[in-house]
């Protein structure tokens, strides 16, 4: 399915959402947070668009808001896509988990838990998976200070 | 008042065993947290993170041609392949039109990279079923290609031979020639692989119906590399996205549908001899040409997002850039193959002896510094 | 206690002045102080033997350095291990953390004491010597087991809960697979069994279920060592080293020379049950009895060498198989062997020279 007519259809069961390419060959999905879960397991579910393999999980610090981008593919179709998820708190972080749809995502979530402090709803097993438990702070975010390890050129 | 059976007198409990972080059969720095009841395992909890590096944070400060060295670190034993994802990132988005002379070398070189690698796997998985003498036996050939690494870019196991633009340095004369005797002695060699453990009743007895894993679980895991394909699950990424000179050489894509420890192994064995066929399709005919484009001493990328994927010995190593136009990625990602393919180890192991977890382990070849980064 | 031995010959001079009592004192613990050298000795050869085979199945050179062809090697090594620390852990059963070692050797030095080298360098001929030494080595097992338990560490228990389970099968095959060859010598005594065999080894004699119960007694001595492939118990991809993974310095050596020891030991008694002891194929060094050392020594060096082979090219088994191993195949086997052996005695269809 190509990149406009994938569009075409997931405007068709949530409108309004935001695309852009971000100068890669990919679709990007921009989707609020509340609508996660939603767009995910129709995105998965659906015979027509049938992203089974969630390939890449990241975090990322946008500054100003916390986000996770994933990156989908088709085994069957073959297509990619990417679906982009922000929340402004940068306190309490909250996002919902797609661990029950992808079972890659539960490692993954714990990276991301790990590294940026972002907390996923439903999650089985919410824990620090490369840090200890009583590490401060998150790593990968970008006001993270360590004057000890880090070393800024 | 019941009274009490014979088997409540001798109930069986459930204990904690750590394996690892220093264990033989957990090749490098990995804890596994296991609960087993007698030699039953219950659960497998991986505990990571004692080699990790930061690798993501440290790239955030670094220029594109200094990310491709930290990459070296990650799976050290497809180093090449690792380094070749960067530049190819970095290319791609630098629109670079690269000759056809750096896309053979590098596609040769990943393809020893790939057989020096499951050379090694070889070994060591009949290290860890018990059957010592075959470590030997992978070294020896894995020794030739490490002697041709370093004739080619001085280093033997972190290559650093590729650079964004190209390649460091050109081929040594004796490249060609030292290459193609490496394959007529690796065809004699690859038999006797199969001789000394494939065929061994006691090894496929031990290997064969251990760590089923499904289609189905192996795409939800997100199993990429021999790991997936013994599952059935066609997932190259050189045959789907193919890159360098993939597109230019004829091969198979190795697959097995009983997705158990034998058909990891299988599949792995099998690609050796794609590998093979690949080198042999591309070592005569070499274009000639520049070894390498001119690029900026300082690499500033494009706003925008980048993704390449590679396929690596382990599976499929994405890298995932977001540039805002500097001469470092705001954010830069590694999807490891490693990372994926543990996080099914407590799936498949769940229900089998201890035994079988080692055996199971050693399928899914594991690399630690590929998984902690 | 019939003690056969030349060695009081080269001590003439106590004859004259010490009483019977001391004589046979002295006798004894001089005895006891040649076997601990032949022990030591044997001990230090085969872990050189192994290492050189090893590597030249491995494609390697092995230890060649030390003394010719590395014959000094493991003497350096015991230097080393003697002066190494002994560590330990904290929470051990101190007195059974220690004493297991030593069970574990002196099962092996018992039951070297009743191996034949030829007629008269026999150190301890009794009447139920192959008996004794099944039931001498398989003492062993509490050494094993005593270790593991008290060193309070999980693997280490693990490799020794395994070890019990394992030796515990395969004596069963061990003691089956020589009975059937009893069925033929009519005796215990291992003296005898050798004189039986002056018409033909005992293997030849038997043939068919001779040569099963052969290839049962070599899996099942091999498992009993805990040698690869049956080496559950220390299964160093698994459980580190299994039941020693604690032990350090010369408590370790000491289970790593009892090891070897009891390889050699189970060579032997293959070698006297099944292949004529110290007796010459064909009886060509009748004549010259001091050979028989020669050829004791050869024939079992081949089968220690067989086993050595088995080691450095199989996988190891899984715990469940190789109880399915000894109990589903090897155990009804045996059984059956017996039956056959026992029809063929009965009805006369030995061969004999």
């Amino acid at each position: 399915m190509t990149n406009e007519a994938l569009q075409e259809l997931i405007s068709s069961w949530i409108p309004d959402l935001e695309y852009t390419e971000e100068g890669s060959q990919f679709l990007n999905v921009h989707v609020p947070s509340e609508r996660l879960h939603e767009l995910m397991s129709q995105l998965k579910n659906n015979s027509e668009t049938g992203f089974d393999y969630l390939f890449c999980l990241s975090g990322v610090d946008w500054g100003e808001a916390l986000g996770v981008v994933y990156h989908l593919e088709s085994t069957t179709h073959r297509h990619i896509i990417v679906v982009k998820v922000k929340t402004e708190d940068r306190e309490n972080p909250i996002l919902d988990t797609v661990s029950d749809i992808w079972k890659t995502a539960e490692f993954h979530e714990r990276e991301v838990f790990d590294f940026f402090g972002i907390k996923f709803n439903n999650h089985p097993n919410l824990q620090r998976l490369f840090l200890t438990d009583e590490w401060e702070g998150f790593p990968l975010r970008k006001d993270y200070v360590d004057d000890i390890n880090m070393i800024i050129k | 008042m019941e009274t009490p059976t014979v088997h409540s007198n001798f109930k069986s409990e459930e204990y904690f065993i750590n394996m690892g972080p220093q264990h033989p059969a957990t090749h490098g720095v990995l804890r596994l947290v296991l609960t087993i009841d007698g030699e039953i395992i219950k659960k497998v909890e991986p505990d990571l993170g004692y080699i990790h590096r930061s690798i993501e944070k440290m790239c955030e400060r670094d220029s594109y041609q200094q990310i491709v060295h930290l990459t070296d670190r990650m799976d050290y034993l497809s180093a090449n392949i690792n380094n070749e994802a960067v530049c190819l990132g970095v290319e791609n988005a630098l629109q670079l039109e690269i000759p056809e002379r750096v896309k053979v070398i590098r596609t040769i070189i990943g393809e020893l990279t790939r057989i020096s690698s499951h050379c090694l796997w070889w070994g060591v998985m009949g290290m860890d079923v018990g059957a010592i003498t075959t470590y030997f036996y992978g070294f020896r050939d894995r020794e030739m290609l490490n002697d041709i690494f370093e004739e080619t870019c001085g280093a033997r196991l972190t290559m650093n031979y590729n650079v964004p633009g190209g390649l460091m340095f050109d081929i040594h004369p004796n490249f060609v020639k030292r290459v193609k005797k490496f394959v007529a002695h690796f065809k004699t060699k690859i038999p006797e692989y199969d001789r000394l453990l494939t065929g061994n009743v006691i090894f496929q007895k031990r290997t064969k119906g251990v760590g089923v894993l499904s289609k189905e679980d192996a795409i939800s895991f997100g199993a990429s590399g021999p790991v997936a394909r013994g599952s059935g699950y066609s997932c190259d990424v050189r045959k789907y996205h193919p890159y360098s000179a993939l597109d230019k050489v004829t091969f198979n894509e190795c697959l097995e549908t009983e997705g158990d420890t034998f058909a990891r192994y299988c599949v792995r064995i099998r690609e050796l001899w794609e590998s093979l066929s690949i080198v042999e399709q591309l070592i005569d005919n070499i274009p000639q040409g520049e070894h390498r484009v001119k690029t900026n001493a300082v690499i500033k990328l494009p706003k925008g997002e980048f993704y390449q994927k590679v396929e690596t010995a382990r599976g499929e190593l994405g890298m995932y850039i977001i540039s805002t136009g500097t001469k470092s990625p705001y954010r830069l990602k590694f999807r490891s193959p490693g990372f994926s393919n543990l996080s099914l180890l407590n799936h498949i192991a769940v229900g089998g002896k201890i035994g079988d977890l080692v055996a199971t382990m050693a399928t899914l070849d594991l690399v630690i510094p590929d998984i902690d980064r | 206690m019939n003690i056969v031995f030349g060695m009081t010959y080269i001590l003439p001079w106590p004859l004259s002045i010490a009483s019977e009592g001391t004589l046979s004192i002295v006798e004894m613990v001089v005895i006891a102080l040649v076997y601990l050298g032949i022990f030591s000795v044997a001990g230090l050869f085969l872990v050189l033997m192994e290492r050189r085979v090893a590597a030249w199945f491995q494609l390697r050179i092995g230890p060649n350095r030390v003394g010719f062809q590395g014959l000094l090697q493991t003497m350096a090594d015991a230097l080393k291990l003697v002066s190494k620390e002994l560590t330990g852990t904290v929470k051990s059963d101190k007195f059974l953390y220690n004493l297991a070692p030593y069970f574990v050797i002196v099962t092996a030095l018992m039951a070297l004491a009743v191996i034949p080298f030829t007629k008269d360098f026999h150190a301890f001929d009794i009447n139920i010597g192959i008996f004794f030494l099944i039931a001498v080595s398989s003492i062993g097992v509490i050494g094993v087991l005593l270790g593991g338990w008290s060193s309070n560490n999980k693997f280490a228990l693990i490799g020794a809960m395994r070890s019990g389970v394992q030796t515990i099968s395969y004596e069963l095959s061990i003691g089956l697979s020589l009975l059937t060859m009893i069925l033929i010598t009519g005796t215990l005594q291992l003296s005898e069994i050798i004189e039986v065999q002056k018409n033909g080894w005992l293997i030849v004699q038997g043939h068919i279920p001779a040569i099963i119960a052969f290839m049962i007694y070599m899996i099942a001595g091999t498992a009993e060592t805990n040698r690869a492939p049956f080496d559950m118990v220390e299964a160093e991809s698994e459980l580190g080293a299994g039941f020693h993974t604690e032990y350090s310095g010369m408590k370790f050596a000491y289970f790593f020379l009892a090891e070897f020891i009891n390889m050699f030991i189970i060579a032997a008694i293959a070698t006297t049950i099944f292949f004529g002891g110290w007796l010459s194929p064909f009886g060509i060094t009748e004549s010259i009895p001091w050979l028989g050392v020669f050829w004791f020594l050869l024939k079992t060096l081949v089968l220690v060498f067989l086993m050595m082979w088995f080691r450095w090219t199989f996988p190891r088994l899984r715990v469940d198989q190789l109880l399915t191993l000894e109990w589903k195949y090897l155990l009804p086997l045996n059984l059956m062997n017996i039956v056959l052996m026992a029809l063929m005695v009965w009805g006369g269809l030995l061969i004999r020279f």
